[in-house]
């Protein structure tokens, strides 16, 4: 990853605003009632309502509009205690009306904010503003001949009314990294909400990006013109068309000098192939998109009870179950984020598991280390992994009290894995008994007896010496508890003396 | 007595008496619409099989003694911007001359469901946008008392067909005057429900907020038949009244007593057609002599109400029409010309080296809805989607759309204070009988000024209702205006029933029918 | 007049319309012609007032989100004027 430069060095201040529209995870469409799913044959999933045909009416879905109250207060946002739809105006054939039903001047939401931090500590934790969010509804999909540019567009209207959430925020955002990490736990905010499945590849989460700079010139900053930054299908793409962004507008800056103001807003889209920006064909309009509150809709207005009822039902903030993991378990804060990460149910599992087994730590670790790793391996989600919190704290449990060494538990773990078994069972399938103390006390004597060179070591005061000893202990029984070993061992040793 | 001169309602009875069938009442008003049709014009569809089809049934049901609905073997005509399922549905324009809807208005389900004989589809202003009919693209309707003379507008063939003979029910739409004008015009009785009353769903819209389905009818009785099965509830449209609707057929006999009529001094000033004036103050002498007591009232803000309406209107009708654009429906240019002058152009401007003109120019896209939409829309149509495009652009939505929205508020209050005083508002529907065909087509901003007393109901979201009230010397007919309150469809329709009983006027027939 | 020649063509690329130059000068003066009667509403001062947008003012209309079902395909595209049986088609875009 690119390092960024320390910001006093550089000539500029990098500034970056981010608009990203969320699909919301409906059944149904946002004024009328065809499906959502993704991925239907072209064109079967509308009706006369999202095709725009004359006569239809929009009637709004009413869990699109409680899941963006959820999400709006899951960023903090202030809620108006009226809001309404507009039209906004605009010809293009993925948007049968004519017009796209939007918010403009009364949005559901507004002036929220989202904490962003690095656990590498690239940049100083901040709080980024978000300016809005509303509810739209989304167009439908253009298919362009890219080619030749000579073919006819083919038009999908099935995407035509699904319910958007634009969350604007304000350019409070001084890096690529910063708007990468903005995106990260935008979306964590999102999926712990359950209010969409922010699925970049089929179009459910998108970005765009306004990038300026604001060059030094002695005491003060001299902003260039914004760009809007587009077409950029992963988090990592819009962090790579960022970084190169700025570098153009530098060269830019130098070359031509213009500031903001000297030259309208442009468009550029990122070349993912080719790692640049390059300018979009305007939409050949002058962007007068002549808002009016659309008369076919009423307004809507939240009472402070529904508010109540729905911030009761918030999901877990990401932020503040960092900060739990932390006080509550006292988890570090690169483990507390590393879980938080992996979404809320493995969090759970987490909270679950350090409850019954009483060792948060160890409980972290085996998450982190086991648990996770059989996930990636067996590419499935923490729902469907076959030890459950319980079992898993059993095995620990066991491990803590002496019965087995963390190698041992761990290919217990993978056996219960494998054959969906309980510790003991496990165990059992693979001859793991436990070792009786008298026998373990025999077999410690006898191994000093055989040892001199080394009783007379750790008698010297080299306790590591006692480390061959173990080894040999396994090799005579391979159920020994190492820990046992050194402890049986040493204590004979300073019984000797 | 033959059966097109029956009211609905008689007809209901006699139907429901057995006395005649429904392909008797069907064949009857068929053969009207065969004799006058060509001279009328009144409808640009007619569904002669399908009507008889109907009719057939439901005699059939009927032998069995099978209960059937409320308008059972009767003729209905719907203004064709109501979409029919399967069935054209062209708004009277280019643009959607070959459209056909795959659903039906809701109006249109609870006709279906009443048993009504959906007949034919009857002319209008090209998207209702006018007061004459003339603007309609797909024919020419004619005043059936006078065929030099337009009918009205824009639901001009809905109140034709009712005043020729051709049907007893209509269903027509009022944004701005449009069932209540056509009505006076032909010597009918039309009535423009409360915003909300009847569903829009299925109605192409032409200014959402103001846009109203309503029925016209020869007398009083058949317009409360009519809106009882219109009227109700819609969780397809929003903008719907979730209120209970009265048994209108009900409580139309029910006499008012003290009521209290309200006469707005401005609407018999200068300007108003002298003969119109007298049949309207005739028309108030009926009520006062019925015992109604008659206030002088003032809605200060009346005088703007043309201003806010040509604002408002305009400008969502621009939005409203945004989506005929030649992709998904409805008309589309010839693209092998429009590709063919592009080319052209592109080469032209590509040889003079003019590339500022050549990026200037208009893609292929861009091309294709400029073309489908100079073809596709007549000219008062675009000249309203010029004007709306206009108020709503940036810089002007505040002087414009807003401006007027506010005053539609100010309009609102006058009513909601006059009616603190009285109970209905009377007055005349349009400031002179029926004009001659041509008179005002070159002059739009006189044919907007026509709609002055009528704007006001639409502007407030007030029930109102057309009642023929006399003729002129040269025997055009003539309408009185009664306005309500909010949801009092019930009072307009008793007191134009006491009206009613008392006048003949609704009854005449132009010589023709 | 109230609109200029320019104004007019400006609202007509806005609205999708094509004008002939003598149209162009018809629309000038009707558009300029009904705008400067609707002056007629700067003479009240509506500082205080509150726009009205709705008739009846009803408020928080909502649908449940229980799938309906939808037009097949063939019936979504019964009415457009060009499709392969699949796709709505429209002129290219680009324009290239």
């Amino acid at each position: 990853m690119k390092q960024p430069p320390e910001p006093d060095h550089l000539p500029y201040k990098i500034v970056i605003g981010l608009e990203v529209h969320v699909q919301l995870a409906t059944r149904t469409k946002l004024f009328c009632r065809c499906n959502t799913q993704f991925g239907a044959p072209p064109n079967t999933q509308t009706c006369p309502v999202c095709i725009g045909l004359p006569g239809a009416l929009p009637v709004m879905n009413d869990e699109a509009f409680r899941l963006s109250l959820q999400t709006a207060l899951a960023l903090n946002c202030q809620i108006p205690p009226s809001t309404k739809w507009d039209r906004k105006q605009y010809y293009y054939p993925d948007l049968p009306k004519g017009y796209q039903i939007s918010q403009y001047d009364l949005p559901l939401s507004h002036d929220g904010f989202l904490e962003i931090h690095d656990s590498q500590q690239r940049f100083e934790s901040k709080r980024v503003r978000i300016r809005r969010a509303h509810l739209e509804e989304d167009a439908g999909k253009s298919i362009h001949d890219e080619r030749s540019g000579t073919a006819d567009s083919r038009i999908d209207l099935n995407r035509t009314g699904t319910p958007l959430l634009e969350i604007v925020s304000e350019p409070d955002m001084s890096s690529a990294l910063e708007a990468r990490t903005f995106l990260d736990e935008l979306k964590l905010v999102l999926v712990y909400q359950g209010v969409s499945d922010c699925n970049m590849q089929e179009g459910s989460l998108r970005v765009d990006a306004n990038i300026n700079l604001h060059i030094r010139d002695r005491e003060t900053w001299i902003p260039t013109p914004i760009v809007e930054v587009k077409n950029m299908n992963s988090f990592r793409a819009v962090e790579r068309a960022l970084e190169f962004e700025a570098d153009r507008q530098f060269d830019v800056w130098q070359e031509t000098g213009q500031r903001l103001g000297d030259a309208p807003k442009q468009t550029r889209g990122w070349d993912d192939q080719a790692e640049v920006t390059r300018p979009q064909r305007g939409k050949e309009e002058s962007s007068d998109y002549r808002y009016f509150p659309d008369p076919d809709l009423v307004p809507v207005n939240v009472s402070p009870q529904q508010l109540d009822q729905i911030r009761r039902q918030l999901g877990p903030i990401p932020a503040v179950l960092r900060e739990q993991l932390q006080t509550q378990w006292g988890l570090g804060a690169y483990d507390a984020d590393v879980l938080v990460n992996q979404g809320p149910r493995l969090v759970q599992y987490f909270t679950q598991l350090a409850e019954a087994c009483g060792d948060a730590k160890e409980a972290s670790n085996w998450v982190q280390q086991d648990v996770m790793r059989r996930l990636k391996e067996q590419q499935t989600e923490i729902d469907a992994f076959p030890v459950s919190a319980a079992t898993l704290a059993e095995l620990i449990r066991m491990k803590q009290a002496g019965q087995l060494d963390r190698s041992r538990a761990r290919e217990v773990f993978q056996h219960m894995c494998d054959h969906l078994q309980s510790p003991q069972q496990a165990m059992t399938a693979l001859g793991i008994q436990q070792v009786d103390t008298a026998e373990l006390s025999a077999l410690c004597r006898s191994l000093l007896d055989k040892n001199p060179a080394i009783v007379a070591d750790v008698k010297a005061g080299k306790q590591q010496a006692i480390g061959s000893l173990v080894g040999q202990a396994k090799k005579q029984n391979p159920n020994v508890n190492p820990a046992q070993v050194k402890e049986i061992c040493l204590q004979l040793i300073a019984e000797m003396s | 007595m033959s059966l097109i001169d029956l009211t609905a309602t008689e007809l209901q009875s006699q139907l429901a008496l057995g006395h005649i069938t429904a392909v008797e009442v069907t064949g009857a008003f068929w053969a009207q619409i065969e004799r006058l049709n060509e001279q009328v014009g009144a409808f640009l569809a007619t569904r002669r099989d399908m009507a008889l089809e109907a009719a057939e049934r439901i005699d059939l049901q009927r032998a069995k003694g099978a209960a059937v609905g409320p308008l059972a073997g009767i003729p209905v005509a719907l203004k064709d911007l109501i979409c029919t399922q399967g069935e054209r549905t062209t708004c009277a324009s280019r643009m959607l001359a070959s459209f056909v809807p795959p659903y039906d208005a809701t109006v249109v389900e609870r006709l279906r469901s009443a048993d009504a004989i959906l007949i034919g589809k009857t002319n209008l202003d090209e998207f209702a946008m006018g007061g004459s009919t003339e603007s309609s693209a797909l024919g020419v309707t004619r005043n059936p008392w006078d065929l030099e003379c337009v009918p009205g507008g824009s639901s001009g063939g809905a109140a034709a067909c009712l005043a020729a003979r051709m049907v007893p029910l209509s269903v027509g739409t009022d944004t701005g005057g449009s069932i209540r004008q056509p009505a006076a015009f032909c010597g009918v009785t039309g009535l423009k429900p409360t915003y909300g009353r009847v569903s829009r769903y299925g109605l192409i819209a032409f200014a959402s907020s103001l846009d109203q389905i309503g029925p016209m009818a020869r007398s009083a009785e058949d317009v409360a038949l009519l809106l009882e099965v219109l009227a109700g509830h819609d969780a397809r449209d929003s903008t719907s009244a979730a209120v209970p609707v009265p048994r209108y057929t009900e409580c139309l006999r029910q006499p008012l007593s003290g009521l209290r009529i309200g006469v707005p001094r401005a609407h018999f000033a200068d300007g108003l057609d002298p003969e119109v004036a007298a049949a309207v103050q005739e028309g108030l002498r009926v009520y006062r002599d019925q015992g109604a007591e008659i206030r002088e009232i003032e809605l200060p803000h009346g005088r703007y109400g043309i201003a806010a309406y040509y604002v408002i209107a305009p400008s969502e009708a621009s939005s409203n029409l945004a989506r005929y654009d030649g992709v998904h429906y409805g008309y589309r240019t010839d693209e092998a010309a429009l590709l063919a002058e592009w080319r052209e152009e592109s080469r032209r401007l590509m040889d003079a080296g003019d590339t500022s003109a050549l990026q200037q120019s208009d893609n292929p896209l861009v091309r294709m809805y400029r073309r489908t939409r100079a073809e596709g829309f007549g000219p008062e149509v675009k000249r309203r989607i010029m004007l709306g495009t206009y108020a709503l652009s940036a810089g002007y939505y505040d002087a414009y759309y807003l401006k007027a929205q506010k005053v539609r508020r100010l309009i609102r209050q006058d009513y909601d204070r006059a009616f603190e005083q009285v109970d209905l508002i009377l007055g005349p529907v349009t400031p002179g009988p029926a004009f001659r065909a041509g008179e005002k087509a070159s002059d739009p901003l006189s044919m907007y000024l026509v709609d002055l007393f009528t704007v006001g109901a639409n502007l407030a979201g007030i029930p109102a209702i057309s009642v023929p009230c006399g003729f002129t010397s040269r025997g055009l007919p003539v309408g009185l205006h009664l306005q309500a309150p909010p949801l009092e469809e019930s009072r307009l329709l008793r007191a134009a029933y006491m009206y009613q009983q008392t006048t003949d006027w609704h009854t005449r027939k132009p010589s023709l029918a | 007049m109230s609109l200029t020649r320019q104004d007019v063509e400006k609202v007509a690329l806005l609205a999708r319309l094509r004008l002939a130059p003598s149209e162009v000068d018809t629309m000038t003066r009707q558009l300029s012609q009904i705008v400067d009667y609707v002056q007629l509403l700067s003479e009240l001062n509506t500082d205080d007032v509150q726009p009205l947008a709705h008739a009846i003012e009803v408020t928080n209309v909502f649908a449940a989100d229980q799938p309906l079902d939808s037009l097949s395909r063939e019936e979504a595209l019964s009415n457009a004027p060009h499709t392969d049986d699949e796709y709505y088609l429209v002129p290219p875009v680009l324009g290239s």
